[in-house]
C-alpha cells in the first residue's frame, strides 16, 4: 500500500517536550500515527498526553519496539540525535531540523549510511502513506489515500500540489517530503526505486528545484531502470544566480543547477514537466484518476 | 556568505599557504602609500562579491606610485555589476608568473562529502573548463573530516607538471582542506595558484564561500561580513524571520514556504508578469510577521501590485488575515492587494478579511491573473 511507513509503523518523537516535537506528536496521533513514545534527555518518566518520554533512544526502543523516529531538535543539537538514532539501530530517522551545518551532515550521512539505516531530510516536512500514518509536519486531510507516490524538495508547494492532486481524485501512496538542504539522507534516486517496487503505486510525481544536479542524475535512473510513469515539476526558473532561495540548497552557481537544465534532462528522459500546478494535476488525473 | 579577496588571503596565509603581501586601500591616497611601501610593481584590484572584476576593469597593474594613485582614483567609486566599489586591495606584484593552475575545494552534494578540483588550466573561468576541456579537470574526494592523503600526494605533482613543486603543492592542499573543514566553507578556491620567477607556489587570487548554517559556530568568519555587499533589505528581513531576496519586477509577492514562493514566482512570469521579489513569510507566521513583510513590500517603488499567496499547513490562514488587517491600520497601502489563501483555517481567513480593501481569488492561478491585470491598470 505504500513505502517506508504504513499502518504497522511505531514511531518515537525525538524533542518530544519541544514546543515543535509536542504540537506535532498531538498532531500525528489524532492522525492515526502509533506514536510509542518520545525522548527527551532528563525528562525520563514523565508523557505528553499519555506518550511515554524516554531519556535516550535506546531505552525508548528497547521499551516499545519503536521502527521509525522523528527528530525536532534545534539545529545545534540535531546532529547528535541523529547519530543517537543511529547507534540505536532504528531503520527510518526522520529529520524535520532546519539549518544544520553541512559539515555536520556529511558525518551524519555516512554514520547512517555505514549502519545500513535510512535517512529522510534535514529540513523537510517528512513523510505521509495517507490514511495510515504520517509522520512528520504536514497537513493531513488534504491527503487522500490512492496509488500515486510524490516525492518533493519543498514543504508547502508539496501541500499545495497533493492538494490539488486530492482535489482531482487522485490519491496518493506516499508521499516524502526530501528536505531543502544541500546534502540530504535519501533523494529522488533513493526512493524512486522504492516505488518502482511498490506494487501499490502506479505513478510517481517528482517536485525538483533549481540547484544541484538530483534531477539530472534522475532523468538518467529513469531512463535506465524506471518503467513506471513519472511526471515532473521544477521550481525556480525565475531565481536568480548566486541567490540561496529560501532554502539552503536552492541555489544557482557558476551556471549550474538552473531550473532549465533540469527541465530538459526530464524532457529527454521522457518525463512530462509541468509548467503549472495545475497542468501537473490535470495531467495525472486524467490517467490515474481513482 | 560571501568574503573578499584581501580577506580570503588572510585566511590562506593564517593556514599556512603563501599568498603575496597585500595592503587595503580606500582612497587613491592609501593606494598611492601602499604602492610607495612596496616600491614595486603593483596590482591595484576591485574588493566586490560579484565576479567579472577583471573584465569590468576593476583591476589594474601598475608599475611605481603616480600610476597607483591614478589607477585608485579610477577603480574607487566604480561600478561593477550594480556594486560600488569602496575599496581595493594593493598586491606586490614584483615576481613574474611562470605558471598558472586552479586549486578549488567544493561541497559535493552527489557523494555527500567535499572533492578537490584541480586543473593545470589556472587563470581561467573553472566552469567553462569543466565545459569545453573536461580531461583538463582531476577531481578526488573525502568523505569525512580528513584529508585524503594519498589522493592529493598522487595529484600534487600534476598539477604544474613538476614534481619539485609537489610538496609545495601538497602542503598548500592540507591548509586549504584544513581551512575549509575548521571554517565550515562551502568553496574554498585558489585561482590562478601560481609558480612565480623565484620558484614559489603562492596563491594569487582567491574565493571563499560559508555554509549561512555554520555562522553560530564561527564568530570570526562573522565578522568579515561586510554589510555594504548586501542589500539593506534583505539584512533587515532576516532579522524579522523573513526570507527575502529583491528582484527587478512589477508584482510584490508574499508567500508561505520557499518551494510555493519560487512557484509564486514562476507562475508570474508564465502569465506574462515579472516578480518584484521572493518572499517567504515561513511556518507559524504570526501577524507581527506579515506587518513587516508588508513594509518590505511598500518600501519598493516598483512594484505596482501586491500579491498574497498562502497555502495553510502549519502556517494558519486566520493568523495571516489578521495579520493583513493589522498591517492596513498601521501602513498607508495604497497598492492593490490580491489575496489567495487556501488550506488550514482558510474559510475562517476569508471570513476575516470580508470587507477589507482587497481583492480576493480562488485559485492560485486566478489570483496570480489578477494580480498582473492589476499591475498593468486594468481592472481586476
Amino acid at each position: 500500500m505504500s513505502i517506508l511507513v504504513n499502518k504497522d509503523t511505531h514511531v518515537i518523537v525525538q524533542g518530544i517536550t519541544g514546543r515543535d516535537g509536542s504540537f506535532h506528536a498531538r498532531q500525528m496521533k489524532a492522525y492515526g500515527t502509533q506514536v510509542a513514545g518520545g525522548v527527551t534527555p532528563g525528562k525520563g518518566g514523565q508523557d505528553v498526553d499519555g506518550i511515554p518520554v524516554f531519556n535516550s533512544v535506546k531505552e525508548a526502543v528497547a521499551a516499545t519496539g519503536a521502527n521509525a523516529t522523528v527528530i525536532y531538535v534545534p539545529a545545534k543539537f540535531a546532529p547528535a540525535a541523529v547519530i543517537e538514532a543511529a547507534q540505536a539501530d532504528v531503520p527510518l530517522i526522520i529529520c524535520i531540523t532546519e539549518g544544520i551545518p553541512v559539515m555536520d551532515m556529511i558525518e551524519v550521512y555516512h554514520t547512517v549510511q555505514n549502519r545500513g539505516l535510512r535517512l529522510i531530510g534535514p529540513n523537510c516536512p517528512g513523510v505521509i502513506s495517507p490514511g495510515q500514518c504520517k509522520i512528520g509536519i504536514m497537513p493531513g486531510q488534504i491527503h487522500k489515500p490512492g496509488r500515486v507516490g510524490v516525492i518533493s524538495r519543498s514543504g508547502t508547494l508539496t501541500y499545495e500540489i497533493v492538494n490539488a492532486l486530492s482535489e482531482r481524485g487522485v490519491g496518493q501512496s506516499t508521499c516524502i517530503g526530501v528536505g531543502g538542504d544541500p546534502i540530504i539522507g535519501s533523494g529522488f534516486r533513493d526512493l524512486l526505486p522504492l516505488f518502482q517496487d511498490d506494487p501499490d503505486t502506479d505513478a510517481v510525481v517528482l517536485i525538483g528545484e533549481i540547484g544541484g544536479d538530483e534531477e539530472e542524475r534522475t532523468a538518467e535512473l529513469i531512463k535506465a531502470s524506471i518503467t513506471k510513469p513519472v511526471f515532473a515539476y521544477v521550481v525556480g526558473q525565475t531565481a536568480p544566480e548566486g541567490k540561496r532561495m529560501g532554502h539552503a540548497g536552492a541555489i544557482v552557481s557558476g551556471g549550474a543547477g538552473t531550473a532549465a537544465s533540469k527541465i530538459k534532462a526530464f524532457n529527454e528522459a521522457g518525463v512530462p514537466v509541468a509548467r503549472t500546478i495545475d497542468e501537473l494535476a490535470d495531467t495525472v488525473a486524467a490517467k490515474f484518476k481513482a | 556568505m560571501k568574503i573578499h579577496e584581501y580577506q580570503a588571503k588572510a585566511l590562506f596565509r593564517s593556514y599556512g599557504i603563501p599568498a603575496p603581501a597585500d595592503q587595503l586601500a580606500t582612497t587613491p591616497e592609501d593606494v598611492r602609500k601602499a604602492a610607495e611601501h612596496f616600491g614595486t610593481v603593483v596590482a591595484v584590484k576591485a574588493q566586490v562579491h560579484v565576479g567579472g572584476r577583471g573584465k569590468a576593469g576593476g583591476i589594474k597593474v601598475v608599475k611605481n606610485a603616480d600610476e597607483a594613485f591614478e589607477a585608485g582614483q579610477r577603480i574607487l567609486g566604480m561600478d561593477i555589476k550594480g556594486i560600488t566599489v569602496k575599496k581595493v586591495s594593493v598586491v606586490e606584484s614584483s615576481a613574474e608568473i611562470e605558471k598558472e593552475a586552479y586549486l578549488g575545494i567544493i561541497l559535493d552534494r552527489a557523494i555527500k562529502g567535499i572533492t578537490f578540483i584541480c586543473s593545470a588550466e589556472g587563470g581561467v573561468d573553472i566552469e567553462e573548463v569543466a565545459a569545453t576541456m573536461p580531461d583538463k579537470i582531476i577531481t578526488f574526494s573525502s568523505t569525512s573530516r580528513d584529508f585524503p592523503e594519498d589522493e592529493a600526494r598522487a595529484v600534487a605533482g600534476q598539477l604544474f607538471n613538476d614534481e619539485t613543486k609537489a610538496d609545495a603543492v601538497l602542503n598548500i592542499m592540507r591548509g586549504l582542506f584544513k581551512l575549509f573543514v575548521e571554517k565550515d566553507c562551502s568553496l574554498a578556491e585558489i585561482n590562478p595558484l601560481v609558480v612565480n620567477s623565484r620558484g614559489d607556489v603562492v596563491a594569487l587570487d582567491g574565493k571563499i564561500n560559508f555554509d549561512d548554517n555554520a555562522l553560530f559556530r564561527q564568530p570570526d568568519i562573522l565578522a568579515l561580513r561586510d554589510m555594504d555587499e548586501e542589500d539593506p533589505n534583505e539584512i533587515e528581513a532576516k532579522e524579522k524571520g523573513l526570507s527575502f531576496i529583491q528582484l527587478d519586477g512589477e508584482i510584490g509577492c508574499m508567500v508561505n514556504g520557499a518551494g510555493l514562493a519560487m512557484a509564486t514566482m514562476d507562475m508570474i512570469k508564465f502569465y506574462g508578469g515579472e516578480p518584484a521579489n521572493f518572499l517567504d513569510v515561513g511556518g507559524s507566521s504570526s501577524p507581527e510577521k506579515v506587518i513587516h513583510a508588508f513594509k518590505l513590500l511598500m518600501s519598493n517603488p516598483k512594484i505596482k501590485a501586491i500579491l498574497i499567496n498562502i497555502f495553510g499547513g502549519i502556517t494558519r490562514c486566520d493568523d495571516i488575515a489578521r495579520g493583513i488587517l493589522e498591517s492596513f491600520k498601521h501602513i498607508d497601502i495604497q497598492l492593490p492587494v490580491v489575496i489567495r489563501l487556501s488550506g488550514t483555517n482558510a474559510e475562517e481567513g476569508m471570513a476575516l478579511l470580508e470587507g477589507a480593501p482587497l481583492v480576493t481569488a480562488d485559485t492560485f492561478g486566478n489570483a496570480v491573473q489578477t494580480a498582473i491585470r492589476l499591475a498593468n491598470g486594468e481592472a481586476a
